[in-house]
């Protein structure tokens, strides 16, 4: 495929990114939307593929109807010339110069196939990348059968099936109960849901959650499912090792105290256990944007995420962000984000005033949803003594295999106070993975026990040049 | 606190690590500091080669095979703690004029008593099986040898501290203490340090530390890319690289030079590196340097070409205009030493380096002649103007 010029190019085409992209082709602009997967819907939406009959019908989805509106006006965009879709291929390098503006270069998701893949130009960027369940290292997490939460859904979303009988579902936030009910309604057995946190983390923060009515609705249709299925939900509750001979079978758990320590004699163990999925929250994917030098924050949920004015904006002229990596809000915020963006980035002269992004009825929604977002960060933290839960033989970095007393090692006696100095001296973070799994948890064990992660270390851990791995022949084609 | 040091070392490189162990071990009080934490230069953002392999008669080659002789004699019993390996280095001639080439050089460096075998295409095959097979012919040098160059700045932090040394980690050098001509001691962002003597290990920095004092250090970058695969079973097994390079080494050009250099990690990891270009201490990403790296080293290992890279840095090789480091006692300057600019084999050279530093400074003879490093060699009392600002 050649290689395409167009005003604003989108990277992701999840909520975020579907929805700026309808935004900006139907304010006039030429649109071309790079995405991993071979259809859109990003990973909220992903979905079986869709073949001419037999269109999925929405099952186990939340605002499918929102979906179906985008795709329609999207594939709209598609018949009149105005977008180009390029699906199947991932951006691993993107750049910005005075000439050209932006340049995202491509390597195909899935390894093979003919001709080089496209380079795209464009004037101004839309980056909708998303993120991914965060992991904190436990005890046994390192055997078959320990997944992300979100990883268990992906599976069942792409392939109808389940990858196992057996489940537990642990870790913290609003996002295990769609794992667990996803789980259950495609027939698996859900032994429980562990909950680090206490429901009366909420009371706080009523406010915000009463404002968002939908996900009250969520929540039962949730509560409903989870009776229906029988699926024991336990709050204060977290797995305090993952135990099996060549994979998981046994998961031990405690209850947790307002720190999430676990107390001594309580708790128990599921036996005959297939699969484990773990959710600690969200890891915004921060690659591309840091690739550009964007200012930064830190947001209540403890990740780095970009900062971003009232058009989606962010520190870089023309370079607009939108979804998880302004911070973990959920699908609805991140369509509206998304429309923002997308609908002032095909504004060339930027003359649209902040106030003309979203109508006034979707921004006080967007600011809902934003108020919500931090009420739930502030209800479901990572429990302030994770670090207690671990072994020195607990593994942090499992691509490396490298154990917890090595990093205490190197924090003690080499001073290794941040994730650049713990890569360095431990190789934590060196391999397959760069550190999108262990960045975290090896940035707040080199700030200390029960102390955050430090915004410069996540940002040094989600430093990544190549934002995905290339295929040496192809960088040796790199063309100008 | 008393704050009154024998010696102070600015930077905790390799290079100030390695000063400060030996000056500490040598019985001297010492201080060290630097901006960051150890190894937060280009330290971490190299290659770990020590290379008797690429070097021509001449200083640097007696430098290389003294300091080969520290890291293999009085370090021995640290090796494991840097990962010191002593897996050799095999040059590759893929053309009959680099083959010419490489002979003229491997029989002047016999000379000189570098070890090296000729390897010819049969022995080369049976060293690295997955060679090109269009490759002509081979040396083979069992004396090059790598360490890990972070844990060799940390360690050597850490041993220097357990001889008495004391280290400030986040403490930046803005000045100077004088007395009359005389440097009494630094300025530093935590107050001022005063110290018998100031060493300046600092790198690509040490030029700026050198006008702090007065005096021209005309140390620049030189900035070079490395490229990491995906981690592979063992397919390469010494450092491999092609005989084009030592042509590159030496070279003042300031286009973009690539020559590979292929070598295995214990993680499985395969690092090709390096390109060499001077365009000050620019970071954005050069497309030409990944470009040229994936095809040199694709020439060299064929199978690399359906291997992904997982990541590629860029680190700035500090040089001097002669491309030989500037170390030893700055007359201009009473009381300020140098130990920096050692271009693309400081890690090599570190240990010797700081050997040689410790002696001079005890006031004993040095058992290698630093006269050819010598900072008066720069002349004028000035600093020029730097390439580049950062
Ligand atoms: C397990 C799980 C359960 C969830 N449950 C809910 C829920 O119940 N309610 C809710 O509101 N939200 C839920 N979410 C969150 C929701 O998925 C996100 O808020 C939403 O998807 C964010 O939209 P996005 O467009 O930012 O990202 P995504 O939907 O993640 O889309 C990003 C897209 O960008 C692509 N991409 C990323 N990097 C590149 C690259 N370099 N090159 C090319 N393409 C790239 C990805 O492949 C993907 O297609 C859940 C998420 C997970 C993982
Ligand atoms: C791509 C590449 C590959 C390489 N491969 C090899 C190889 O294989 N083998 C080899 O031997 N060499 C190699 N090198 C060269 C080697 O990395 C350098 O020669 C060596 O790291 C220089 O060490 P240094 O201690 O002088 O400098 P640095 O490591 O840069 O240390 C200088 C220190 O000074 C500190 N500092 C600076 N200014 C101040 C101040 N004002 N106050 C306080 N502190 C300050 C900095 O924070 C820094 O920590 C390579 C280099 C590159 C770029």
């Amino acid at each position: 495929m050649s290689d395409l010029t167009v005003d604003v190019a989108v990277v992701g085409a999840g909520p975020a990114g579907l929805a700026a992209a309808v935004a900006a082709a139907e304010a006039g602009a030429v649109v071309a939307v790079v995405d991993a997967g071979t259809q859109t819907g990003g990973q909220f939406w992903r979905h079986r593929p869709e073949t001419g009959d037999a269109d999925p019908d929405g099952h186990g989805h939340h605002d499918w109807n929102t979906f179906l509106d985008l795709r329609r006006r999207f594939r709209a965009g598609i018949a009149a010339g105005r977008v180009h879709h390029l699906p199947g291929l991932q951006v691993w390098m993107a750049s910005k110069n005075d000439v050209d503006g932006f340049t995202l270069r491509t390597t195909r998701t899935v390894v093979g196939g003919e001709g080089v893949t496209p380079t795209v130009h464009a004037a101004r960027l839309v980056l909708c990348p998303g993120g991914y369940d965060r992991q904190l290292p436990v005890p046994g997490w390192d055997l078959p059968g320990v997944m992300a939460a979100g990883g268990i859904q992906a599976f069942i979303k792409a392939n109808g099936a389940l990858p196992g009988k057996r489940f537990v579902v642990a870790g913290t936030g609003p996002f295990l109960l769609p794992v667990a009910a996803n789980i259950a309604e495609a027939g698996g057995e859900v032994l429980a849901v562990l909950e680090s946190s206490s429901l009366s983390k909420w009371f706080p923060h009523w406010k915000a959650a009463a404002s968002v009515p939908g996900k009250a609705l969520e929540g039962a249709e949730y509560a409903g499912i989870f009776a229906r299925h029988r699926i024991p939900y336990k709050t204060r509750s977290i797995v305090t090792a993952v135990s099996g001979t060549d994979r998981v079978q046994t998961v031990s758990w405690a209850k947790a105290d307002a720190d999430g320590r676990a107390i001594p004699g309580t708790g128990g163990r599921y036996e005959d256990v297939d699969v484990i999925g773990f959710g600690w929250g969200f890891t915004p994917q921060m690659e591309l944007p840091l690739s550009f030098g964007v200012q930064t924050r830190l947001d209540a949920d403890g990740s780095l995420v970009a900062v971003v004015d009232e058009r989606q904006e962010s520190s870089v002229p023309g370079l607009f962000l939108a979804g998880e990596v302004t911070g973990v809000g959920g699908a609805v915020l991140a369509v509206l984000e998304g429309k923002a963006a997308g609908t002032a980035a095909a504004d060339a002269s930027a003359v649209v005033l902040p106030a003309d992004v979203l109508p006034a009825k979707e921004a006080a929604r967007r600011d809902r949803h934003r108020r919500f977002a931090q009420a739930m960060h502030q209800a479901h933290p990572v429990p302030h003594a994770w670090q207690e839960w671990l072994t020195p033989e607990t593994l942090v970095c499992r691509c490396e295999e490298v154990p917890v007393s090595e990093v205490t090692q190197a924090r003690s006696t080499l001073g290794a106070e941040d994730s650049r100095s713990l890569k360095s001296f431990t190789r934590v973070g060196m391999g397959w993975c760069q550190g999108r799994v262990c960045g975290f948890a090896g940035s707040c064990l080199g700030a200390g026990p029960g102390e955050p992660a430090a915004a410069a270390s996540l940002a040094s851990a989600a430093k990544r040049p190549l934002a995905v791995p290339v295929p040496i022949s192809e960088l040796a084609s790199l063309n100008d | 606190m008393s704050r009154a040091s024998d010696v102070l070392v600015i930077g905790a490189g390799v290079i100030g690590a390695a000063t400060a162990y030996f000056a500490a071990r040598a019985g001297l009080s010492v201080t060290l500091v630097d901006q960051g934490l150890p190894a937060s230069g280009t330290s971490s953002a190299c290659e770990g080669n020590i290379l008797v392999s690429d070097k021509e008669l001449g200083p640097e080659l007696e430098l290389t095979r003294y300091s080969l002789s520290v890291w293999k004699g009085e370090l021995a019993e640290h090796r494991h703690l840097w990962e010191f390996e002593a897996k050799g280095g095999i040059i590759v001639a893929s053309q009959p004029s680099s083959l010419e080439s490489l002979n003229r050089v491997m029989s002047v460096q016999r000379g000189f008593g570098v070890a090296v075998e000729e390897l010819d295409p049969a022995a080369l095959r049976k060293a690295e099986p997955h060679i090109n097979p269009a490759a002509l012919g081979g040396a083979y040098y069992p004396e090059d040898s790598q360490v890990q160059p972070m844990l060799v700045a940390a360690q050597l932090v850490r041993l220097a501290t357990e001889a008495g040394a004391v280290f400030h980690a986040g403490v930046t050098v803005t000045g100077m203490m004088r007395d009359g001509d005389r440097v009494t001691g630094v300025r530093t962002s935590r107050g001022d340090f005063a110290a018998g003597n100031v060493v300046n290990c600092t790198g690509t920095w040490a030029g700026e530390i050198g006008a702090l004092a007065g005096v021209n250090v005309p140390v620049m970058p030189r900035r070079g890319f490395v490229m990491v695969t995906e981690p592979l079973p063992p397919m390469v097994h010494h450092k491999v690289y092609a005989a084009e390079y030592i042509d590159n080494v030496g070279s003042s050009d300031a286009g973009l030079q690539a020559s590979p250099v292929v070598e295995g990690t214990p993680g499985g990891t395969i690092l090709i590196g390096s390109t060499r270009e001077r365009v000050g201490f620019d970071r954005t990403v050069s497309t030409e340097a990944l470009r040229r790296l994936a095809q040199n080293a694709t020439g060299l290992f064929p199978f690399l070409s359906s291997v992904r890279a997982i990541r590629h840095y860029h680190g700035f090789r500090p040089y001097c205009p002669d491309h030989l480091p500037v170390i030893g006692h700055d007359d201009r300057a009473p009381g300020l030493w140098h130990a920096a600019g050692h271009e693309g084999a400081g890690i090599g050279l570190s240990v010797g380096t700081g050997k040689l530093l410790s002696q001079a400074l005890t006031g004993q003879a040095t058992d290698v002649d630093l006269t050819p490093f010598a900072p008066a060699r720069f002349g004028a009392l000035d600093p020029t103007p730097m390439e580049a600002s950062r």
